[in-house]
Protein backbone atom coordinates (compact mmCIF):
# COMPACT_ATOMS: atom_id res chain seq x y z
CA UNK A 1 0.00 0.00 0.00
CA UNK A 2 1.66 3.19 -1.21
CA UNK A 3 0.42 6.73 -0.78
CA UNK A 4 1.69 10.30 -0.88
CA UNK A 5 2.19 11.54 2.67
CA UNK A 6 2.29 15.15 3.83
CA UNK A 7 5.28 16.24 5.83
CA UNK A 8 6.57 19.45 7.40
CA UNK A 9 10.27 19.37 8.12
CA UNK A 10 12.45 21.95 9.84
CA UNK A 11 15.01 23.34 7.38
CA UNK A 12 17.92 25.57 8.24
CA UNK A 13 19.56 26.62 11.46
CA UNK A 14 17.95 28.46 14.40
CA UNK A 15 16.44 30.96 12.00
CA UNK A 16 15.11 28.27 9.69
CA UNK A 17 11.51 27.35 8.95
CA UNK A 18 9.11 24.45 8.57
CA UNK A 19 8.91 23.44 4.91
CA UNK A 20 6.11 21.36 3.38
CA UNK A 21 6.91 18.25 1.36
CA UNK A 22 4.93 15.48 -0.23
CA UNK A 23 6.75 12.15 -0.05
CA UNK A 24 5.84 8.61 -1.01
CA UNK A 25 5.08 6.30 1.90
CA UNK A 26 5.14 2.50 1.59
CA UNK A 27 3.79 -0.17 3.86
CA UNK A 28 6.03 -1.09 6.78
CA UNK A 29 8.08 2.10 6.71
CA UNK A 30 9.26 4.27 9.57
CA UNK A 31 9.70 8.04 9.66
CA UNK A 32 13.44 7.72 9.05
CA UNK A 33 12.68 5.94 5.73
CA UNK A 34 10.65 8.95 4.66
CA UNK A 35 13.42 11.35 5.64
CA UNK A 36 15.86 9.26 3.60
CA UNK A 37 13.54 9.25 0.61
CA UNK A 38 13.14 12.99 0.91
CA UNK A 39 16.92 13.31 0.93
CA UNK A 40 17.28 10.98 -2.06
CA UNK A 41 14.61 12.53 -4.24
CA UNK A 42 14.05 16.18 -3.31
CA UNK A 43 16.49 17.68 -0.81
CA UNK A 44 19.97 16.16 -1.15
CA UNK A 45 21.32 18.65 1.39
CA UNK A 46 18.90 17.68 4.21
CA UNK A 47 20.99 17.09 7.36
CA UNK A 48 19.99 14.14 9.53
CA UNK A 49 21.93 12.05 12.02
CA UNK A 50 21.40 8.30 12.03
CA UNK A 51 23.35 5.06 12.20
CA UNK A 52 21.69 1.78 13.05
CA UNK A 53 18.07 2.12 11.97
CA UNK A 54 17.36 -0.38 14.73
CA UNK A 55 16.73 1.78 17.77
CA UNK A 56 20.09 0.96 19.29
CA UNK A 57 22.54 3.75 18.46
CA UNK A 58 20.49 6.67 19.76
CA UNK A 59 21.40 8.97 16.84
CA UNK A 60 18.10 9.67 15.14
CA UNK A 61 16.35 11.53 17.98
CA UNK A 62 13.92 14.18 16.78
CA UNK A 63 10.42 15.45 17.50
CA UNK A 64 7.58 14.01 15.49
CA UNK A 65 4.29 15.86 15.82
CA UNK A 66 5.76 17.41 18.92
CA UNK A 67 6.70 14.07 20.56
CA UNK A 68 10.37 13.39 21.26
CA UNK A 69 11.01 10.09 19.47
CA UNK A 70 13.51 8.00 17.54
CA UNK A 71 12.75 8.44 13.85
CA UNK A 72 13.82 4.87 13.12
CA UNK A 73 11.38 3.45 15.68
CA UNK A 74 8.35 5.52 14.71
CA UNK A 75 6.21 3.50 12.34
CA UNK A 76 4.25 5.34 9.69
CA UNK A 77 1.32 3.04 10.44
CA UNK A 78 0.53 4.98 13.64
CA UNK A 79 -0.57 7.92 11.46
CA UNK A 80 -3.54 8.35 9.17
CA UNK A 81 -2.86 8.82 5.46
CA UNK A 82 -4.35 12.32 5.58
CA UNK A 83 -2.22 13.48 8.52
CA UNK A 84 0.46 16.09 8.13
CA UNK A 85 3.50 14.84 10.00
CA UNK A 86 5.79 17.48 11.44
CA UNK A 87 9.44 16.56 12.01
CA UNK A 88 11.67 18.98 13.90
CA UNK A 89 15.03 18.76 15.62
CA UNK A 90 15.04 18.33 19.41
CA UNK A 91 13.96 21.65 20.89
CA UNK A 92 16.07 21.64 24.03
CA UNK A 93 19.46 21.74 22.29
CA UNK A 94 20.95 24.24 19.85
CA UNK A 95 20.21 23.31 16.24
CA UNK A 96 23.16 22.94 13.89
CA UNK A 97 21.18 22.42 10.72
CA UNK A 98 17.88 20.84 9.76
CA UNK A 99 17.33 17.86 12.06
CA UNK A 100 20.80 17.85 13.61
CA UNK A 101 21.32 19.37 17.05
CA UNK A 102 24.38 20.06 19.14
CA UNK A 103 24.07 17.70 22.11
CA UNK A 104 27.41 18.54 23.74
CA UNK A 105 25.58 19.72 26.89
CA UNK A 106 25.06 16.03 27.65
CA UNK A 107 28.70 15.10 27.25
CA UNK A 108 29.74 17.93 29.54
CA UNK A 109 27.34 16.65 32.21
CA UNK A 110 28.61 13.09 31.72
CA UNK A 111 32.22 14.16 32.28
CA UNK A 112 31.41 15.79 35.61
CA UNK A 113 30.32 12.55 37.31
CA UNK A 114 33.13 10.99 39.40
CA UNK A 115 33.98 7.61 37.90
CA UNK A 116 33.41 4.27 39.62
CA UNK A 117 35.87 3.95 42.48
CA UNK A 118 36.92 0.40 43.38
CA UNK A 119 37.53 -0.54 47.02
CA UNK A 120 41.11 0.18 48.06
CA UNK A 121 41.80 -3.37 49.21
CA UNK A 122 40.87 -5.10 45.95
CA UNK A 123 43.13 -5.58 42.93
CA UNK A 124 41.65 -5.63 39.45
CA UNK A 125 40.49 -9.18 38.84
CA UNK A 126 39.42 -9.63 42.42
CA UNK A 127 36.05 -7.87 42.12
CA UNK A 128 33.18 -10.22 42.98
CA UNK A 129 29.55 -9.22 42.84
CA UNK A 130 26.36 -11.24 43.32
CA UNK A 131 23.71 -11.02 40.63
CA UNK A 132 21.03 -9.81 43.10
CA UNK A 133 23.26 -6.88 43.96
CA UNK A 134 23.71 -5.68 40.39
CA UNK A 135 20.26 -6.57 39.04
CA UNK A 136 18.77 -3.15 39.69
CA UNK A 137 21.52 -1.30 37.83
CA UNK A 138 21.31 -3.47 34.77
CA UNK A 139 18.12 -1.69 33.77
CA UNK A 140 20.10 1.55 33.58
CA UNK A 141 22.76 -0.01 31.38
CA UNK A 142 20.18 -0.33 28.61
CA UNK A 143 20.49 3.39 27.96
CA UNK A 144 21.38 4.15 24.33
CA UNK A 145 22.12 7.83 24.99
CA UNK A 146 19.52 9.12 22.60
CA UNK A 147 19.01 12.06 25.00
CA UNK A 148 15.27 12.12 24.36
CA UNK A 149 14.75 12.19 28.12
CA UNK A 150 17.05 15.19 28.35
CA UNK A 151 15.14 16.81 25.49
CA UNK A 152 11.72 16.38 27.08
CA UNK A 153 12.72 17.39 30.61
CA UNK A 154 10.95 20.69 31.26
CA UNK A 155 13.60 21.77 33.78
CA UNK A 156 15.93 22.66 30.92
CA UNK A 157 13.57 22.53 27.96
CA UNK A 158 11.55 25.44 29.36
CA UNK A 159 14.35 27.12 31.31
CA UNK A 160 17.64 27.56 29.50
CA UNK A 161 19.10 29.14 32.64
CA UNK A 162 18.83 25.84 34.54
CA UNK A 163 21.29 24.07 32.25
CA UNK A 164 24.32 25.09 34.30
CA UNK A 165 22.95 23.61 37.54
CA UNK A 166 21.15 20.56 36.18
CA UNK A 167 22.42 17.26 34.83
CA UNK A 168 19.13 15.74 33.67
CA UNK A 169 17.48 12.30 33.81
CA UNK A 170 20.04 10.43 31.73
CA UNK A 171 22.68 11.32 34.32
CA UNK A 172 20.45 10.66 37.29
CA UNK A 173 20.29 7.04 36.14
CA UNK A 174 24.08 7.04 35.98
CA UNK A 175 24.17 8.49 39.49
CA UNK A 176 21.73 5.83 40.71
CA UNK A 177 23.74 3.07 39.06
CA UNK A 178 26.86 4.17 40.94
CA UNK A 179 25.01 4.78 44.21
CA UNK A 180 23.56 1.25 44.06
CA UNK A 181 26.86 -0.31 42.95
CA UNK A 182 27.94 -2.96 45.48
CA UNK A 183 31.64 -2.16 45.05
CA UNK A 184 31.70 1.59 44.57
CA UNK A 185 33.82 3.04 47.36
CA UNK A 186 32.54 6.62 47.23
CA UNK A 187 29.88 7.56 49.73
CA UNK A 188 29.17 11.04 48.39
CA UNK A 189 26.96 10.02 45.46
CA UNK A 190 23.79 11.46 47.00
CA UNK A 191 25.52 14.69 47.95
CA UNK A 192 26.87 15.00 44.42
CA UNK A 193 23.39 14.40 43.01
CA UNK A 194 21.99 17.18 45.15
CA UNK A 195 24.73 19.77 44.92
CA UNK A 196 26.29 19.22 41.51
CA UNK A 197 23.56 17.51 39.49
CA UNK A 198 20.57 19.45 40.78
CA UNK A 199 18.34 16.43 41.40
CA UNK A 200 16.14 18.70 43.55
CA UNK A 201 15.11 20.59 40.43
CA UNK A 202 13.38 17.51 39.06
CA UNK A 203 9.74 17.52 40.10
CA UNK A 204 9.21 13.84 39.21
CA UNK A 205 6.62 14.56 36.54
CA UNK A 206 7.85 11.51 34.62
CA UNK A 207 8.14 12.80 31.06
CA UNK A 208 11.60 11.23 30.82
CA UNK A 209 10.07 7.85 31.62
CA UNK A 210 7.32 8.42 29.05
CA UNK A 211 9.70 9.05 26.16
CA UNK A 212 12.54 6.61 26.89
CA UNK A 213 12.76 4.24 23.89
CA UNK A 214 14.45 1.63 26.09
CA UNK A 215 11.53 1.79 28.55
CA UNK A 216 13.84 2.49 31.46
CA UNK A 217 11.73 3.37 34.51
CA UNK A 218 13.86 6.47 34.99
CA UNK A 219 11.74 8.31 37.54
CA UNK A 220 10.60 5.45 39.78
CA UNK A 221 13.75 3.34 39.73
CA UNK A 222 16.50 5.96 39.55
CA UNK A 223 15.41 9.52 40.33
CA UNK A 224 13.13 8.81 43.29
CA UNK A 225 15.65 6.41 44.86
CA UNK A 226 18.27 9.17 44.46
CA UNK A 227 15.93 11.70 46.07
CA UNK A 228 15.38 9.26 48.93
CA UNK A 229 19.14 8.86 49.32
CA UNK A 230 19.46 12.63 49.47
CA UNK A 231 16.89 12.62 52.27
CA UNK A 232 18.79 9.84 54.05
CA UNK A 233 21.96 11.89 53.92
CA UNK A 234 20.78 15.42 54.39
CA UNK A 235 17.20 15.71 55.61
CA UNK A 236 16.42 12.80 57.91
CA UNK A 237 17.66 13.26 61.48
CA UNK A 238 16.72 9.67 62.40
CA UNK A 239 18.85 8.09 59.69
CA UNK A 240 21.68 10.43 60.60
CA UNK A 241 21.41 9.42 64.25
CA UNK A 242 21.20 5.73 63.39
CA UNK A 243 24.34 5.92 61.30
CA UNK A 244 26.17 7.77 64.05
CA UNK A 245 25.29 5.11 66.58
CA UNK A 246 25.93 2.07 64.45
CA UNK A 247 28.69 3.58 62.27
CA UNK A 248 27.47 1.35 59.55
CA UNK A 249 27.94 1.41 55.85
CA UNK A 250 24.76 1.06 53.78
CA UNK B 1 4.56 34.17 35.73
CA UNK B 2 3.81 34.74 32.08
CA UNK B 3 5.02 32.39 29.41
CA UNK B 4 8.46 33.31 28.18
CA UNK B 5 9.31 30.97 25.36
CA UNK B 6 12.38 33.06 24.50
CA UNK B 7 14.04 31.61 27.60
CA UNK B 8 12.65 28.18 26.95
CA UNK B 9 11.89 26.26 23.77
CA UNK B 10 12.81 29.28 21.65
CA UNK B 11 15.97 30.18 23.54
CA UNK B 12 18.95 31.40 21.55
CA UNK B 13 20.48 28.79 19.31
CA UNK B 14 17.49 26.47 19.35
CA UNK B 15 15.26 26.02 16.31
CA UNK B 16 12.86 29.00 16.49
CA UNK B 17 9.72 27.04 15.92
CA UNK B 18 7.60 29.46 17.92
CA UNK B 19 4.73 27.21 18.94
CA UNK B 20 4.41 26.19 22.58
CA UNK B 21 4.03 22.62 21.38
CA UNK B 22 3.53 20.84 18.09
CA UNK B 23 1.60 18.02 19.69
CA UNK B 24 -1.64 17.28 17.88
CA UNK B 25 -3.20 14.90 20.37
CA UNK B 26 -5.44 15.85 23.30
CA UNK B 27 -2.59 16.48 25.73
CA UNK B 28 -4.80 18.78 27.82
CA UNK B 29 -7.23 16.00 28.71
CA UNK B 30 -5.16 14.35 31.46
CA UNK B 31 -4.57 17.57 33.43
CA UNK B 32 -8.25 18.52 33.13
CA UNK B 33 -9.34 15.11 34.44
CA UNK B 34 -6.83 15.29 37.29
CA UNK B 35 -7.94 18.74 38.41
CA UNK B 36 -11.58 17.71 38.21
CA UNK B 37 -11.09 14.46 40.09
CA UNK B 38 -8.93 15.86 42.88
CA UNK B 39 -11.02 19.00 43.35
CA UNK B 40 -14.28 17.05 43.60
CA UNK B 41 -12.70 14.65 46.06
CA UNK B 42 -11.38 17.42 48.29
CA UNK B 43 -14.77 19.15 48.34
CA UNK B 44 -16.48 15.89 49.29
CA UNK B 45 -13.91 15.17 52.00
CA UNK B 46 -14.09 18.64 53.55
CA UNK B 47 -17.88 18.59 53.62
CA UNK B 48 -18.13 15.10 55.07
CA UNK B 49 -15.35 15.48 57.62
CA UNK B 50 -16.89 18.66 59.02
CA UNK B 51 -20.54 17.54 58.93
CA UNK B 52 -20.33 15.70 62.26
CA UNK B 53 -23.29 13.54 61.33
CA UNK B 54 -24.14 10.19 59.69
CA UNK B 55 -20.67 8.76 60.17
CA UNK B 56 -21.52 5.79 62.37
CA UNK B 57 -23.89 2.85 62.20
CA UNK B 58 -24.20 1.65 65.84
CA UNK B 59 -25.90 -1.66 65.05
CA UNK B 60 -22.88 -3.00 63.10
CA UNK B 61 -20.11 -0.66 64.27
CA UNK B 62 -19.52 0.90 60.86
CA UNK B 63 -17.35 3.99 61.34
CA UNK B 64 -16.52 6.27 58.42
CA UNK B 65 -12.79 6.73 57.72
CA UNK B 66 -13.41 10.49 57.60
CA UNK B 67 -14.33 10.43 61.30
CA UNK B 68 -11.89 7.83 62.56
CA UNK B 69 -10.65 7.82 65.21
CA UNK B 70 -13.54 9.64 66.83
CA UNK B 71 -11.96 11.35 69.81
CA UNK B 72 -14.61 13.81 70.97
CA UNK B 73 -17.29 13.65 73.65
CA UNK B 74 -19.61 14.74 70.85
CA UNK B 75 -19.11 11.41 69.06
CA UNK B 76 -22.09 9.04 68.86
CA UNK B 77 -22.04 6.47 71.65
CA UNK B 78 -19.94 3.45 70.69
CA UNK B 79 -17.98 5.15 67.93
CA UNK B 80 -15.01 6.16 70.07
CA UNK B 81 -12.77 3.12 70.15
CA UNK B 82 -9.85 5.03 71.57
CA UNK B 83 -11.61 7.10 74.24
CA UNK B 84 -12.55 10.77 74.13
CA UNK B 85 -9.58 12.60 75.60
CA UNK B 86 -10.53 16.01 74.21
CA UNK B 87 -13.99 16.70 75.55
CA UNK B 88 -16.76 18.08 73.38
CA UNK B 89 -16.14 19.53 69.91
CA UNK B 90 -17.50 22.79 68.48
CA UNK B 91 -19.37 22.38 65.18
CA UNK B 92 -17.46 21.97 61.87
CA UNK B 93 -14.29 20.64 63.48
CA UNK B 94 -13.74 17.10 62.15
CA UNK B 95 -13.86 14.43 64.84
CA UNK B 96 -10.72 12.93 63.30
CA UNK B 97 -8.81 16.19 63.63
CA UNK B 98 -5.82 14.35 65.06
CA UNK B 99 -5.27 12.16 62.01
CA UNK B 100 -6.69 14.01 59.01
CA UNK B 101 -3.89 16.63 58.78
CA UNK B 102 -1.29 13.85 58.65
CA UNK B 103 -3.21 12.01 55.97
CA UNK B 104 -3.47 15.22 53.98
CA UNK B 105 0.26 15.89 54.26
CA UNK B 106 1.01 12.24 53.49
CA UNK B 107 -0.89 12.44 50.23
CA UNK B 108 0.31 15.94 49.40
CA UNK B 109 3.94 14.84 49.68
CA UNK B 110 3.39 11.49 47.93
CA UNK B 111 5.59 11.17 44.85
CA UNK B 112 2.60 10.23 42.70
CA UNK B 113 0.32 13.05 43.81
CA UNK B 114 3.20 15.48 43.45
CA UNK B 115 3.44 14.51 39.80
CA UNK B 116 -0.32 14.76 39.45
CA UNK B 117 -0.75 18.25 40.89
CA UNK B 118 2.47 19.71 39.50
CA UNK B 119 1.28 18.71 36.07
CA UNK B 120 -2.35 19.71 36.43
CA UNK B 121 -2.83 22.55 38.94
CA UNK B 122 0.60 24.07 38.51
CA UNK B 123 1.06 23.21 34.81
CA UNK B 124 4.69 22.43 35.36
CA UNK B 125 4.63 20.95 32.77
CA UNK B 126 0.97 20.50 31.71
CA UNK B 127 2.04 17.59 29.50
CA UNK B 128 5.29 16.29 28.08
CA UNK B 129 6.86 18.59 25.49
CA UNK B 130 4.27 21.30 26.17
CA UNK B 131 5.92 24.47 27.43
CA UNK B 132 4.98 25.50 30.95
CA UNK B 133 3.68 29.02 31.66
CA UNK B 134 6.25 29.95 34.32
CA UNK B 135 9.23 32.20 33.93
CA UNK B 136 11.27 30.91 36.84
CA UNK B 137 11.57 27.34 37.96
CA UNK B 138 13.37 26.08 41.05
CA UNK B 139 11.74 22.66 41.36
CA UNK B 140 11.88 21.17 44.83
CA UNK B 141 15.06 22.95 45.91
CA UNK B 142 13.53 25.76 47.99
CA UNK B 143 10.89 26.35 50.64
CA UNK B 144 8.11 25.37 50.67
CA UNK B 145 8.64 22.51 48.22
CA UNK B 146 11.86 21.37 49.83
CA UNK B 147 9.59 20.12 52.65
CA UNK B 148 8.50 17.32 50.31
CA UNK B 149 11.61 15.64 51.67
CA UNK B 150 9.70 14.97 54.89
CA UNK B 151 7.45 12.48 53.10
CA UNK B 152 8.76 9.46 55.03
CA UNK B 153 7.70 11.01 58.31
CA UNK B 154 4.13 11.33 57.07
CA UNK B 155 4.43 7.76 55.91
CA UNK B 156 5.20 6.65 59.47
CA UNK B 157 2.05 8.45 60.59
CA UNK B 158 0.06 6.89 57.76
CA UNK B 159 1.08 3.39 58.84
CA UNK B 160 -0.32 4.05 62.31
CA UNK B 161 -3.51 5.47 60.85
CA UNK B 162 -3.86 2.46 58.53
CA UNK B 163 -3.68 0.26 61.61
CA UNK B 164 -6.55 2.26 63.12
CA UNK B 165 -8.55 1.87 59.91
CA UNK B 166 -7.83 -1.85 60.02
CA UNK B 167 -9.19 -2.02 63.56
CA UNK B 168 -12.30 -0.19 62.36
CA UNK B 169 -12.78 -2.84 59.68
CA UNK B 170 -12.40 -5.62 62.27
CA UNK B 171 -15.01 -3.89 64.44
CA UNK B 172 -17.34 -3.87 61.43
CA UNK B 173 -17.75 -7.63 61.82
CA UNK B 174 -20.27 -6.89 64.58
CA UNK B 175 -23.61 -8.58 64.19
CA UNK B 176 -27.01 -7.24 65.15
CA UNK B 177 -27.30 -7.37 68.94
CA UNK B 178 -23.73 -8.64 69.44
CA UNK B 179 -21.83 -11.62 68.06
CA UNK B 180 -20.28 -11.83 64.66
CA UNK B 181 -21.99 -10.55 61.57
CA UNK B 182 -21.16 -9.69 58.00
CA UNK B 183 -22.86 -7.17 55.74
CA UNK B 184 -22.19 -5.22 52.58
CA UNK B 185 -20.81 -2.44 54.79
CA UNK B 186 -18.27 -4.86 56.27
CA UNK B 187 -17.19 -5.91 52.80
CA UNK B 188 -16.80 -2.31 51.68
CA UNK B 189 -14.75 -1.44 54.74
CA UNK B 190 -12.48 -4.45 54.27
CA UNK B 191 -11.88 -3.66 50.59
CA UNK B 192 -11.13 -0.07 51.54
CA UNK B 193 -8.56 -1.14 54.11
CA UNK B 194 -6.90 -3.59 51.74
CA UNK B 195 -6.56 -0.82 49.15
CA UNK B 196 -5.25 1.59 51.80
CA UNK B 197 -2.53 -0.89 52.69
CA UNK B 198 -1.74 -1.38 49.02
CA UNK B 199 -1.27 2.35 48.69
CA UNK B 200 0.65 2.85 51.95
CA UNK B 201 3.02 -0.10 51.57
CA UNK B 202 3.68 0.71 47.92
CA UNK B 203 5.11 4.08 48.93
CA UNK B 204 8.46 5.06 47.45
CA UNK B 205 9.81 5.95 50.89
CA UNK B 206 8.78 2.51 52.16
CA UNK B 207 10.65 1.05 49.20
CA UNK B 208 13.75 2.96 50.24
CA UNK B 209 13.37 1.98 53.88
CA UNK B 210 12.86 -1.77 53.32
CA UNK B 211 16.04 -2.23 51.28
CA UNK B 212 16.18 0.36 48.51
CA UNK B 213 18.93 2.26 50.28
CA UNK B 214 21.21 -0.79 50.60
CA UNK B 215 23.91 -1.69 48.12
CA UNK B 216 24.09 -5.35 49.10
CA UNK B 217 20.73 -7.10 48.88
CA UNK B 218 22.62 -10.37 49.27
CA UNK B 219 23.56 -9.55 52.88
CA UNK B 220 19.95 -8.74 53.87
CA UNK B 221 17.70 -11.47 52.44
CA UNK B 222 14.66 -10.59 54.56
CA UNK B 223 14.78 -6.90 53.73
CA UNK B 224 15.38 -7.79 50.09
CA UNK B 225 12.30 -10.01 50.11
CA UNK B 226 10.23 -7.17 51.56
CA UNK B 227 11.65 -4.77 48.99
CA UNK B 228 10.54 -7.08 46.20
CA UNK B 229 6.98 -7.13 47.55
CA UNK B 230 6.95 -3.36 48.05
CA UNK B 231 8.31 -2.90 44.52
CA UNK B 232 5.43 -4.94 43.15
CA UNK B 233 2.91 -2.66 44.88
CA UNK B 234 4.95 0.39 43.96
CA UNK B 235 4.61 -0.34 40.25
CA UNK B 236 0.84 0.25 40.69
CA UNK B 237 1.14 3.20 43.02
CA UNK B 238 -0.84 5.54 40.79
CA UNK B 239 -3.61 2.96 40.53
CA UNK B 240 -3.75 2.59 44.31
CA UNK B 241 -3.69 6.39 44.72
CA UNK B 242 -6.90 6.75 42.71
CA UNK B 243 -8.51 3.51 43.89
CA UNK B 244 -8.17 4.59 47.52
CA UNK B 245 -9.70 8.00 46.80
CA UNK B 246 -12.65 6.15 45.29
CA UNK B 247 -12.89 3.55 48.05
CA UNK B 248 -12.77 6.20 50.77
CA UNK B 249 -15.71 7.99 49.20
CA UNK B 250 -17.65 4.77 48.63
CA UNK B 251 -17.08 3.66 52.23
CA UNK B 252 -18.08 7.00 53.69
CA UNK B 253 -21.07 7.42 51.41
CA UNK B 254 -22.39 3.94 52.11
CA UNK B 255 -22.09 4.48 55.86
CA UNK B 256 -23.70 7.93 55.54
CA UNK B 257 -26.67 6.51 53.65
CA UNK B 258 -27.19 3.62 56.04
CA UNK B 259 -26.71 5.84 59.12
CA UNK B 260 -29.04 8.45 57.65
CA UNK B 261 -31.70 5.83 57.05
CA UNK B 262 -31.79 6.04 53.23
CA UNK B 263 -31.69 2.22 53.16
CA UNK B 264 -30.65 -0.49 55.55
CA UNK B 265 -27.43 -2.47 55.34
CA UNK B 266 -27.51 -5.54 53.14
CA UNK B 267 -26.63 -8.42 55.49
CA UNK B 268 -24.99 -11.62 54.31
CA UNK B 269 -24.96 -13.04 57.80
CA UNK B 270 -26.44 -11.79 61.10
S1 LIG C 1 10.77 13.30 36.02
FE1 LIG C 1 12.31 14.85 36.53
S2 LIG C 1 14.03 14.36 35.19
FE2 LIG C 1 12.25 13.29 34.36
S3 LIG C 1 11.44 14.72 32.84
FE3 LIG C 1 10.35 15.10 34.76
S4 LIG C 1 11.46 16.76 35.77
FE4 LIG C 1 12.81 15.91 34.16
S1 LIG D 1 17.55 7.01 29.54
FE1 LIG D 1 16.29 6.41 27.80
S2 LIG D 1 15.65 8.36 26.87
FE2 LIG D 1 17.35 8.82 28.22
S3 LIG D 1 19.16 8.78 26.93
FE3 LIG D 1 18.95 6.73 27.82
S4 LIG D 1 17.75 5.55 26.34
FE4 LIG D 1 17.52 7.72 25.79
S1 LIG E 1 19.23 5.21 13.81
FE1 LIG E 1 20.06 4.27 15.56
S2 LIG E 1 18.49 4.65 17.01
FE2 LIG E 1 17.59 5.39 15.21
S1 LIG F 1 5.17 7.82 47.39
FE1 LIG F 1 3.03 7.82 47.37
S2 LIG F 1 2.66 7.41 49.45
FE2 LIG F 1 4.81 7.60 49.48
Amino acid sequence: MTYDGHFRVWRGDDGGELVDYTVEVNEGEVVLDIIHRLQATQTPDLAVRWNCKAGKCGSCSAEINGHPRLMCMTRMSIFEEADTITVTPMRTFPVIRDLVTDVSYNYEKARQIPAFEPPADLEPGEYRMAQVDVGRSQEFRKCIECFLCQDVCHVIRDHEDNKAAYAGPRFFIRAAELAMHPLDARNDRATFARDQQGVGLCNITKCCTEVCPENITITDNAIIPMKERVVDRHYDPLVWLGNKIRRREH
Amino acid sequence: MTQDLAQGVNARGRAKIGARTLRTDRWWLAPVLTVTGLTLWVIYAVVRASMQSDYFVPAYHYLSPFSSPCLSDSCVAGSSLFGTPFGAWPPLIPFAILTLPFLLLFRLSCYYYRKAYYRSYWQSPPACAVAEPHKKYTGETRAPLILQNAHRYFWYAAVIISLINTWDAVEAFHGKGGGIGFGLGTLIMVVNVVLLWGYTLGCHSCRNITAGRLTHFSRHPIRYGLWQQVSRLNAHHMGFAWATLASLVVTDLYIALVAGGAFSDFRFFN
